[in-house]
């Protein structure tokens, strides 16, 4: 199949993009589509208005559900989620960590849920065999003394990020097909019950954009609605649910650990390579754009996780964030997690348009499953006859992607052994080979990255440190490398420090707040970077 | 085996080893007041070897150019700040005083003017400093006249880079160049700032350095280094780098802990106790408390504990990176004797929302208060103890990062405490 790719520019001087099909958005569900579709031979355009991941696909909670949390209150979701748990873990093992999951009951939980959980997992078909506190404690030595009652069930952890940079980077191998970031959709051209043309600004340049497809995908997340809208599309109903996380210095436990009672605050906590993840909590929001976690959050998912592990009430947290859940209007409860947690395929018939579709809701581990229901759709609307294989296909690993795994990059420098790759960030050990892979090929790399786009293809800026050092160093190597030739690197140094605050605001306390007193002595009482725009 | 308490007795008692610290010691000896200092003397190592006064006031962005006529309008804008209730002339007494200690022990710096210095940083931005150590200072007046100028730097030192420097600076600075050069005998990996200074103290490294130093400057006659030149007696290397190069020669600070700061370090503790300073460094005190007679301090090194008995003690323990302050979950506390200390009313109110915010966060301006004799306040907010006084960015009311003003308010309030402490104890021997 050739790419039927052309860029012409039109009289007005904008550029104009052909495509089969263009998907908004650059989740894991967009990237999902992206390579389902391009397993059936079609090219695609995928956009996002920041960078892959930047909406809830990269602030989640990083659990590939076994499906026990929903068995309870969403058998349908629960069953899902045991499915495509099972074909993850096989399709795509270089994005996931098996590591297993408890679910524990604590002295004041109810003991009726916890009697019942066992049959509830059977009925969902999912695997779960009840282990004594003592054997729970044996396996997790920073378990409560006050546990009462203990499951293994075959939860695991999948890095987001990595997945939706290898479902990209595939789509590019079998078609051609292109990931632009920072495009984001201003307005469709609608004519005759056709979208003809998507018109996109280049949120970097402020230069516009023309996008002609034969299909049009939203695949927005929690900004599905706005985007339906501007195609004139009023069948899309959505309410916010804002959920806070935090991440803690040190591994907590090697097990995903669940509280053993209907979702809460604060119930979950996932390891991810070297650090664990606590959360979340659960509050209505009509904000989108700038959800911060507050200081109450964290304060409540630290006193609510350490009812199941007291450790985390002393330990040392070095980030925590906050996203977005969109939920579909099914349900009218005031309490965000009681929606469902299923996804929605709308295909717009009803509002007269014949090339667009929306996908929303569900989640990370279901995230196949929504791509290939989506890309079904498209392609029996171009006429195209070829099955998904994205359930039976592996995912390739790509060179340019395995920066995001921790402990890949140590991994890699010490077999390399060339004394001349420096090590940039230290925390996380990323060699300044791997900052020249980034910027030369991975997903989405262009001439001028910013520090933000580079972290986000890596493990820099992930440690404890949060990028203080290594956002110096890294930009202090693109300069060297000539990749920055003037202020704009000093920019994009101080704009990288900015955006990994926003997580460590919360969460500055103990050891944090001296790390980001020496931080702060460095940026701004050395290198002057609260004071660029004056000099 | 019980180890034996090593005792000391003494008239004044300095805890903390930061730019604070090491200047009470100073002010003690010119004074000559029997003195023993405790403390990690790492914090000296974080500075850049500038020394600030007043760089820019706090909340505003405004660089300021004339730090003395700046400290007026920091007066009027911020009367609680530290170096608004000290007379400009015992600021000055304090600068001097600390800069000429410093030469005499082989650190030459610029003595304090009327102007604030440009001064160059690794990233090749600017900062306005009061004093910078003598191996520095032709950077800034290269900078200044826009001489031609090569910044040199080397194969495997990390986070310095000549072309950064020379990419920020060359709007201003239209003749700046880049060069690099291969360190003698250091070809391969990575090589650390500390190793190579260490290694110009012996002379045949200078004469291949030169060597190479003057093929990189080609035609131009003044060149930047990164701060690598010598440990021990910087301002010897430089001089004679400058004679077998024939150059003008400059050091540029690298990140902290850099060069200039080890520098220091390693004076004060070779320097202190020739001078009769009792110097326990690299240890912390682990209890302070307080009788009729003074203050006993409790800590212990490795060949066992140490108590040392003092008429007055300076506490100088810095913030949050050296321990002096201890931030929470729940609030900041003083981390010795837990002094009340002054902050925003929760944790929320600790940091605003952009980090590079110009108008600072406010928990940078939480710490202790003193009164008007340098005493630090108790809960009843009288003072804590007549026998305590307190010096440095411990004390509340000033944000000496966005104000650029670290070591001024440390030698300036350690000025005022000694002499304080020196009143203290004179009038207990009359
Ligand atoms: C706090 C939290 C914890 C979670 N934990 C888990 C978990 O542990 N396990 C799990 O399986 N699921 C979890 N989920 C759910 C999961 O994260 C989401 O279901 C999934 O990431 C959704 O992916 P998506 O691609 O559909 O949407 P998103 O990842 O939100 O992607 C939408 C993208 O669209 C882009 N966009 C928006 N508007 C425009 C525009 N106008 N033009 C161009 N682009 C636009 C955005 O920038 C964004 O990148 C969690 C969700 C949250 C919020
Ligand atoms: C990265 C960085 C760069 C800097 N650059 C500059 C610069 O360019 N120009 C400038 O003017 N200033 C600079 N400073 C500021 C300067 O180094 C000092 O921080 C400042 O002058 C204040 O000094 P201080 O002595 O009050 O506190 P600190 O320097 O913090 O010293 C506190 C001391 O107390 C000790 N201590 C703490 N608790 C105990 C205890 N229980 N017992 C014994 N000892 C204890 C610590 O070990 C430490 O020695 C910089 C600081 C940093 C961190």
């Amino acid at each position: 199949m050739t790419p039927t790719l052309i860029e012409r520019t039109s009289g007005a001087g904008e550029q104009t993009l052909l495509t089969d099909v263009l998907i908004i958005g650059g989740g894991v569900t967009g990237a999902g589509i992206m390579r389902d579709l391009a397993l059936r031979g079609l090219h695609t355009l995928l956009i996002d208005k920041h960078d892959l991941c930047a909406g809830a696909s990269g602030g989640n909670h990083g659990l590939l559900h076994s499906g026990a949390r929903y068995v309870s209150n969403d058998l349908h979701s629960a069953i899902e989620c045991r499915i495509e748990n099972e074909l993850l873990k096989r399709l795509a093992p270089q994005c996931v960590e098996d590591t297993g999951g408890l679910f524990v009951a604590v002295e004041g939980d109810d003991p009726a849920f916890a009697e019942a959980f066992p049959g509830f997992c059977q009925s969902a078909g999912i695997f779960c065999e009840e282990i004594s506190p003592a054997e729970a404690r044996r396996l997790e030595p920073l378990l409560s003394e006050e546990i009462f009652r203990a499951y293994r069930v075959p939860d695991a952890t999948v890095d987001p990020f990595r997945l939706a940079l290898e479902n990209v980077d595939h789509a590019r191998m079998l078609t051609d097909s292109i990931y632009l970031p920072h495009t984001e959709i201003i307005r469709f051209e609608i004519d005759a019950g056709e979208i003809r043309a998507a018109i996109c600004r280049d949120n970097r340049t402020l230069a516009a954009l023309r996008i002609v497809a034969k299909q049009y995908v939203n695949a927005g997340g929690a900004w599905a609605m706005n985007i339906a809208r501007q195609a004139g599309c009023t069948d899309v109903n959505l309410l916010y649910s804002k959920g806070t996380l935090l991440i803690s210095h040190d591994r907590m436990t090697h097990h995903v650990i669940n509280r053993l009672r209907p979702p809460g605050d604060g119930d979950i906590l996932v390891p991810g390579g070297t650090v664990s993840v606590l959360g979340t909590t659960s509050v209505r929001t009509d904000n989108l754009e700038t959800n911060r976690p507050t200081v109450a959050e964290i304060d409540t998912n630290v006193i609510e996780g350490a009812a199941m592990i007291p450790a985390l009430a002393t330990t040392r947290y070095i980030r925590a964030f906050s996203r977005v859940r969109p939920l579909l209007q099914s349900s009218d409860s005031g309490d965000g997690r009681e929606a469902t947690r299923g996804f929605a395929l709308l295909d717009h018939t009803s509002q007269g348009l014949i090339n667009f579709c929306t996908i929303t809701g569900g989640k990370l581990t279901t995230f196949r499953l929504m791509a290939e229901k989506t890309s079904n759709l498209v392609a029996e609307r171009l006429g195209n006859t070829q099955a998904c294989t994205t359930d039976s296909v592996p995912l390739p690993g790509s060179a340019a992607c395995r920066w995001t795994e921790p402990g890949a990059a140590p991994r890699y420098w010490y077999k390399a052994n060339n004394p001349d790759d420096m090590i940039l960030c230290e925390c996380e050990m990323v060699p300044q080979s791997a900052i020249d892979e980034i910027v030369r090929c991975a997903p989405g790399a262009e001439a001028d990255m910013t520090l933000e786009a580079i972290a986000l293809r890596s493990r820099a800026g992930k440690g404890p440190c949060q990028g203080s050092f290594c956002g110096i160093r890294i930009a202090s190597y693109l300069y060297d490398r000539g990749y920055y030739r003037d202020k704009t690197g000093l920019v994009h140094m101080r704009d990288f420090f900015n955006e990994r605050f926003k997580g460590m605001r919360t969460v500055i306390w103990g050891q944090q707040a001296a790390q980001m007193e020496l931080a702060e002595a460095l940026h701004c009482g050395l290198l002057g970077l609260d004071n660029l725009d004056n000099e | 085996m019980r180890e034996e308490t090593r005792k000391f007795d003494t008239e004044l008692a300095v805890i903390g080893s930061g730019i604070a610290g090491c200047a009470a010691s100073i002010f003690a000896l010119n004074r000559q007041i029997d003195c023993a200092q405790v403390g990690n003397t790492g914090a000296v190592a974080y500075t850049t070897g500038y020394l600030d006064l007043l760089g820019a006031i706090e909340e505003s962005s405004a660089a300021v150019a004339k730090p003395w006529e700046g400290l007026a309008q920091l007066k009027n804008l911020h009367p609680d700040h530290p170096l608004s209730r000290i007379p400009v002339t015992d600021i000055r007494k304090g600068f001097d005083q600390f800069a000429t200690f410093l030469g005499e022990c082989g650190i030459t710096y610029t003595a304090p003017r009327e102007s604030n210095i440009t001064a160059l940083t690794p990233a090749g931005t600017l900062k306005k400093t009061l004093c910078v150590p003598a191996t520095m200072a032709a950077g800034p007046e290269a900078f200044a006249d826009k001489t031609p100028c090569v910044i040199i730097d080397f194969k495997g030192l990390k986070g310095f880079s000549a072309r950064e420097v020379v990419a920020n600076l060359q709007d201003q600075w239209p003749t700046l160049l880049a060069a690099r050069i291969i360190f003698p005998d250091m070809d391969k990996g990575e090589i650390y700032p500390e190793v190579m200074a260490r290694a110009l103290e012996v002379p045949a490294t200078r004469t291949r350095l030169a060597e190479l130093l003057r093929e990189a400057a080609g035609e131009v006659k003044v060149i930047g280094l990164p701060a690598v030149l010598g440990m021990h007696r910087p301002d010897h290397v430089r001089a004679e780098l400058e004679q077998l190069t024939g150059l003008t020669i400059f050091e540029i600070p690298t990140m902290p802990p850099s060069v200039p700061g080890i520098r220091l370090r390693e004076m004060f503790e070779q320097v202190f106790p020739e001078k009769g300073i009792t110097l326990i460094p690299q240890q912390k005190v682990t209890a302070l408390s307080f009788d009729t007679d003074g203050a006993l301090l409790c800590l212990s090194d490795n060949y066992g504990p140490i108590t040392i008995q003092a008429k007055a003690v300076i506490l100088a323990t810095g913030r949050f990176l050296s321990g002096g302050l201890e931030a929470h979950i729940t609030g900041i506390s003083e981390s010795l004797l837990d002094l009340p200390v002054s902050q925003p009313p929760s944790r929320t109110d600790w940091y605003r929302d952009g980090y590079t915010d110009r108008r600072g966060h406010p928990i940078h301006k939480a710490g202790i208060d003193i009164d008007t004799s340098y005493r630090p306040l108790g809960k009843n907010g009288k003072p804590y103890n007549e026998h305590l006084f307190a010096a440095g960015i411990i004390l509340a009311h000033q944000d000496w990062i966005r104000g650029r003003s670290g070591a001024g308010i440390a030698i300036a309030t350690a000025y005022k405490a000694v002499e304080a402490a020196e009143k203290f104890l004179l009038a207990q021997h009359a």
